[in-house]
């Protein structure tokens, strides 16, 4: 059974190794101080779905990104690691997207691309955390979404079996394709870069950047195909103005507070089971555990 | 995330050598290869590129997976049950990144699935990942054994073969025997060869480093009746026709990872390598020379990865009110440290450089013949390798105690407990001035090329370097340091005993070694002045202990030789 599958995948800044200078004065994300990274969870989406393209031969695994032009380099990133191709959505009217404009784009993006059978994509980005943008694009698509899958457990006949880590334990679901499904972080890791792999596509561009080769290069490029890779406008997409970018985002950030963690109040226990076993049912009672 | 090559400029500094720019064309041949294979280089700079790309993977896998596995690895072992050997759980993932990152076979021929690497990367990586776990290099390091089935197997055994090794089946060299282990000459091991031609092997093997690997490089008796080295045969035992099975794996001090196997062989199908009386005389040393530059890689590993230790813990320990690295007894012994480790990861690279040199005229020669000018260079270029190659696997490995030593030291009696990395890394660092030749070998190998001029040869060619006026003084200093080794060399060869000169031998290989690598490290200062710490704390040092020799060989003649005897 070969496949064709999407890998929804999002350059991010690293909100992992936030330094004092990571917020602008203006409580936004100053993003020249943060280097740009492939979002985790993507990751750990990818390699789901190079786990499937193992398995069936013939399998394509493609990258769709929406972002600056620079987004190509999780395309790259994305290839080096075993990934077909990619495709990067990008438009200066995509610009300023909340989570419902760029669902749509992205949905639009994956009616233009046609005969998919599987849509993968990281739980939720480190940077907004909203876990919003992969159920969304499964609702504008109108195909069933499975959420926080932890292993692709089976696929067979139309059908897709996903074990979800939830809070309180696993579930295993089943459920037709195609369908989009988002990883959780406690996924598998993503399998390492290749090095044939990367010495075979550190060359791959998107026309915007061949644009900018020498001229030696960009013949270099042409003369291979798989070294081209696709860039996506509004209007390819067929993307209504109204609803992308900002015209289309309907969230507006009204106010932003810097939050000092400080201790309130503080417990001295005593080192004997009695007073810890006192704690523990407090922190149930009061729901902090549990 | 640590990506231990990213955050060690010196890596990059040694692979950008102008030397590699003459290498690098030679492997490439001129970059012929980009036609037939996607992934080779266009030109020089593409070619570099692609070390640097390749390293940047070894690094992040070495600096997050590896090194974080090192420690339950140390723990959990291998086991052995049923004649079969299972890896430790973290070397298992350890394998397994390192195969699905393309990382098997590096310096093989791109026909074969290799990524056709000069050994200087290749070595280098070696470097990076002894330092993420000393015993997993050399399961990952063994992939070298293929070098030697490349150089002295027939095309059909090539073929056959170093394409499983580029996916990821792992080697082993199966030598050393219960009575065969410095004296390689006594190998028992039984080879027969049946009337259809073909052979079996017979006999046991011990102290095989991954002695349950997928393909064996194994020498083998296969003369009848003989007794020294020209009765001995390579042969390659491959694990999917059975015959040899793994009686017990040792308890070790270190590299607790990596299975030390004892192997019974019981007719074991083999196949012959080359030609037979050649296994040891020829084949098995060039087996160990890519060994031992594989240890010293290995032992630079286990230096860098014992100063960053002490270092860390040095900034972070505070007594009397300070972080004891303030004090000079600590911050000098940290100085040391890092000067012997830099001397001897640029005498580690000085000698893969000329291996690569040598290596590749060779692979030229196999397909065309040399010009009387290549010829030439290739003689002296495998002269220079033969010479740096027991220097800098016996210099290394000795460091690499000191600096394991010098961590713990520094650690204090935190670093006696099992609780820092520190301790693990003394036990790893033993085996290395052992295993391929243990020290006093490596002299006796480098003894000849001190009595040959050779180092003097090379040492005159890094003199002649012109230097910023700011290095001339310990340009001096050198230029003494080298006399003073040539002089004691003429002394003990004036001499013309025998015993004499063995005794001495050590004394003048390390005066000519401390020199070379205070050499060695000017040119690295000249080109890049990071190092002018290293280079002044290094020839300090150095000075001292060539005065210190000196010394000693002035004064104790022949006449004192019995006081040595036992």
């Amino acid at each position: 059974m070969s496949l064709n599958i999407i890998v929804l995948a999002k350059q991010v800044p690293d909100t992992r190794n936030v330094g004092k200078d990571a917020m602008k004065e203006d409580g936004t994300i100053n993003r020249a101080a943060l280097p740009a990274i492939f979002n985790p969870e993507d990751l750990n989406a990818l390699e789901q779905a190079l786990r499937i393209k193992e398995a069936n031969p013939g399998t394509t695994v493609t990258i769709l990104t929406m972002g600056l032009p620079r987004a190509a380099e999780v395309i790259r990133e994305a290839i080096f690691r075993g990934a077909d191709s990619g495709i990067v959505l990008t438009d200066r009217v995509l610009g300023g997207a909340d989570t419902l404009a760029t669902s749509y784009s992205l949905a639009q993006a994956v009616k233009k691309f046609g005969n998919y059978d599987l849509i993968l994509g990281g739980r939720q980005a480190i940077d907004g955390d909203t876990a919003q943008v992969g159920p969304q694009i499964a609702e504008k698509l109108g195909i069933p979404q499975v959420t926080y899958a932890e292993e692709i457990v089976d696929m067979a006949n139309g059908h897709i079996t996903v074990k979800r880590r939830l809070e309180h334990g696993v579930e295993t679901v089943k459920a037709p394709l195609p369908c989009v499904v988002t990883v959780n972080g406690s996924a598998a890791e993503c399998r390492p870069r290749n090095a044939k792999r990367v010495m075979k596509y550190k060359y791959a561009v998107s026309p915007s950047e061949k644009a900018k080769l020498s001229e030696e290069m960009q013949a270099f490029v042409e003369a291979r195909p798989y070294l081209n890779l696709q860039e996506w406008g509004a209007a390819f997409v067929e993307a209504d103005p109204e609803q992308i970018g900002l015209p289309g985002s309907p969230t507006k950030v009204k106010q932003i507070e810097n939050v000092v963690f400080t201790a309130k109040e503080s417990l001295r226990l005593e080192n004997n089971d009695e007073q810890i076993e006192a704690l523990v049912k407090d922190l149930i009672a009061n729901h902090t555990i549990g | 995330m640590a990506n231990f090559y990213t955050d060690n400029p010196d890596l990059r500094h040694h692979l950008e050598h102008p030397m590699m720019r003459k290498i690098v064309e030679l492997k490439e041949r001129n970059f012929s290869d980009a036609d037939k294979f996607d992934y080779a280089p266009l030109n020089f700079e593409d070619a570099m590129d692609n070390y640097q790309r390749v390293l940047e993977i070894v690094g992040e896998i070495c600096g997050t997976t590896i090194a974080e596995n090192a420690e339950s690895v140390d723990h959990d072992g291998p086991t052995v049950a049923d004649g079969r050997v299972t890896y430790a759980p973290g070397t298992q993932v350890n394998l397994d990144l390192c195969r699905k990152a393309g990382l098997m076979g590096m310096a093989m021929p791109r026909r074969f699935g290799g990524l056709n690497f000069p050994i200087t990367p290749y070595i280098m990586a070696a470097d990076i990942v002894s330092r993420a776990d000393t015993g997993f290099e050399n399961l990952w390091g063994l992939q070298d054994c293929a070098e030697t089935l490349y150089e002295f197997g027939n095309d059909d055994q090539r073929s056959r073969f170093i394409p499983r090794v580029c996916e990821g089946e792992t080697m082993s060299m199966d030598l050393t025997e219960p009575d065969a282990g410095s004296d390689l000459q006594s190998v028992m091991l039984k080879a027969t060869q049946k009337e259809d031609g073909s052979w079996v092997l017979n006999g046991v093997k011990r102290f095989i480093t991954n002695g349950d690997s997928d393909i064996h490089l194994v020498l083998a008796r296969s003369e009848e009746g003989t007794t020294d080295g020209r009765g001995l045969s390579m042969f390659i035992y491959d694990k999917r026709n059975g015959g040899v099975n793994v009686r017990r794996i040792e308890n070790k001090m270190g590299i607790k990872g990596s299975p030390t196997c004892e192997l019974v062989y019981k007719n074991a199908p083999a196949e012959l390598v080359g030609d037979t009386r050649m296994g040891l005389i020829k084949y098995v040393m060039a087996l160990m020379n890519g060994a031992r530059l594989g240890i010293a890689a290995q032992s630079v590993g286990v230096s860098e990865i014992a100063y960053r230790e002490a270092l860390a813990y040095a900034k972070d320990r505070r007594q009397f009110g300070k972080a004891i690295i303030e004090f000079p007894a600590v911050s000098e012994m940290l100085a040391v440290m890092k000067a012997k480790l830099d001397a001897s990861r640029s005498l580690l690279y000085e000698c893969a450089r000329y291996v690569d040199l040598y290596k590749v005229l060779e692979d030229i020669a196999r397909e065309r013949p040399l010009t009387a000018d290549e010829r030439k260079e290739l003689k002296n270029y495998k002269k220079l390798a033969d010479a740096l190659t027991p220097m800098a696997k016996g210099l290394s490995s000795e460091y690499c105690n000191q600096n394991a030593y010098d961590c713990i030291q520094i650690h204090g009696g935190s670093g006696f407990m099992k609780d820092y990395a520190c301790e693990r890394i003394y036990r790893d660092a033993r085996i290395t001035s052992i295993y391929e030749g243990t020290t006093q070998l490596q002299v006796v190998a480098a003894i000849r090329h001190v009595l040959t001029a050779t180092y003097r040869t090379l040492i005159d060619g890094y003199a002649a370097t012109e230097v910023r006026p700011e290095l001339q003084a310990v340009k001096d200093t050198l230029a003494n340091m080298a006399e003073a080794y040539y002089a004691a060399a003429a002394d003990v060869s004036a001499a013309n005993n025998q015993e004499y000169t063995d005794l001495m031998a050590r004394r003048l290989v390390e005066m000519a070694g401390f020199t070379v690598m205070g050499y060695l490290l000017l040119l690295d200062a000249q080109r890049n002045e990071s190092f002018t710490k290293s280079l002044h704390v290094y020839v300090n040092l150095a000075q001292a202990e060539i005065t210190k020799h000196a010394d000693f060989i002035a004064r104790v003649k022949p006449e004192q030789l019995d006081y040595y005897k036992a």
